[in-house]
């Protein structure tokens, strides 16, 4: 870490996020082509496609937990601990109220952490019902179509609000250098991140 | 700063709550998800133009082939045969030249969509049945799609359910490709995977067999609400 930047995303944080990032992009394109009228007609070869989105929603699943078992997984856990934690200062920061010091992760991002995770476990449960219901009836239900169209759009309305933050807003944009370098600096994190504690 | 934290406790797990109210939020909307979305795309509908993101009007594109059949209507023709008096074997302008049907229905998707009020024109089935004769031998007909290698089957009785027909048109639009131009069967009754997209041939046969997604077991009699496991 070059002086005056500080450690933010361990190597195993990053590679989790940048396999879920490909991933999520790659299962939203295969998924839309299943999805919308326009481009199934345009692209077709459903029954191709349909195995494609399906074995690698399953090489997705199976890569988040290689790369978790593989790496840091005491950090993993440490970074757990923090997402789980709210105190005081996140119910301030949620609700808008200032001065509301942060921690490494801010109250928004550790909603956002832990919305992508359940829906990472959802969009598992209801892909695997929608093949294995098509193999037996008593695994069909009317809604998990339903279920797994609705995660794609509410996973689209947090990665828009994640990519505008991250991307664009000009205040936190410098956040993206943390998970592609691993470091940010000094003086942003005590900006953004006031009661985060160097290691 | 510091007032806000007199006396307060310690930072609160409450994280694994958000984790697991979304999981089983996400679980439980198996039971309500299909009354929630048709309230909300009811209240869309209106913007569904302007969201390229939404399948319009709630229609998926099923097929079971690489590619969407195409149609020539200088060359197409539909057959029928098997166990009748007389094959027949009628071209585009012979087919819409017969006495037209007209009906408003619910296409039901045995994996739980549902599109309302579509409006369906064509031919009565049993007016096209007439011109070929079924022999008394002929218990079921069988239904050959262009989309190899789909086909379908219902028996003499359902076929002859009343509003049972043979769609070159819907919403007042020649039957668009995607959904089996130029000639689809539409059984409003039963799951869409009867509705036969694509139609080319039908044969009149002693018995039903298995139809393409019937291999692969679902119910052969798909009455909506009461087949494929629901309403039992």
């Amino acid at each position: 870490v070059k002086p005056g930047y500080r450690r933010r995303f361990s190597r195993t944080e990053r590679t989790l996020h940048w396999a879920n990032a490909f991933f999520f992009g790659f299962l939203l394109a295969t998924g839309l082509v299943l999805y919308l009228p326009s481009l199934a007609v345009d692209i077709g070869r459903r029954p191709i496609v349909q195995s494609v989105h399906f074995w690698s929603g399953i090489a997705w699943i199976c890569v988040l937990v290689a790369i978790v078992l593989c790496g840091d997984r005491r950090g993993i856990v440490r970074t757990a601990r923090e997402v789980d934690a709210f105190d005081r200062d996140d119910w301030r920061w949620l609700s808008g109220r200032r001065p509301a010091p942060q921690g490494r992760f801010n109250a928004g991002q550790k909603l956002n952490t832990l919305l992508t995770a359940a829906f990472v476990v959802l969009f598992l449960v209801s892909g695997l019902l929608l093949w294995l219901g098509e193999r037996d009836t008593r695994l069909r239900f009317a809604s998990t179509v339903v279920l797994h169209d609705g995660l794609m759009y509410a996973s689209l309305v947090l990665l828009v609000g994640h990519l505008y933050l991250a991307v664009l807003h000009p205040a936190t944009r410098h956040a993206l250098r943390g998970m592609t370098t691993g470091s940010v600096r000094e003086e942003w994190a005590a900006r953004h991140h006031a009661k985060w504690k160097a290691d | 700063v510091d007032e806000t934290h007199a006396g307060t406790p310690g930072p609160r797990k409450v994280g694994r709550a958000v984790f697991l109210g979304a999981v089983l939020g996400g679980v439980s909307s198996l039971y309500w998800g299909n009354a929630a979305w048709s309230r909300v795309s009811a209240a869309i509908s209106p913007l569904e133009n302007g969201l390229p993101l939404v399948p319009t009007g709630g229609w998926r594109i099923y097929t079971v082939s690489g590619h969407l059949p195409g149609f020539d209507p200088k060359t197409w023709r539909l057959e029928l045969g098997g166990h009748v008096e007389k094959p027949v074997s009628l071209a585009y302008n012979e087919l819409v030249a017969l006495p037209k049907v007209e009906q408003v229905s619910t296409f039901h998707c045995v994996t739980g969509w549902t599109v309302k009020n579509v409006r369906w024109g064509g031919v009565r089935l049993g007016d096209v049945l007439g011109l070929a004769g079924p022999k008394p031998t002929a218990h079921a007909l069988e239904f050959v799609s262009a989309e190899v290698p789909y086909v379908d089957s219902l028996t003499l009785q359902q076929a002859g359910l009343h509003d049972v027909m043979l769609a070159y048109e819907m919403d007042g639009a020649p039957l668009p490709r995607a959904h089996g131009a130029p000639l689809r069967l539409v059984i409003p009754e039963m799951y869409g995977y009867k509705n036969v997209k694509w139609l080319k041939r039908i044969d009149l046969v002693r018995t039903p067999s298995d139809g393409y997604w019937e291999v692969q077991g679902y119910d052969r009699d798909a009455w909506v609400g009461r087949s494929n496991g629901y309403g039992t």
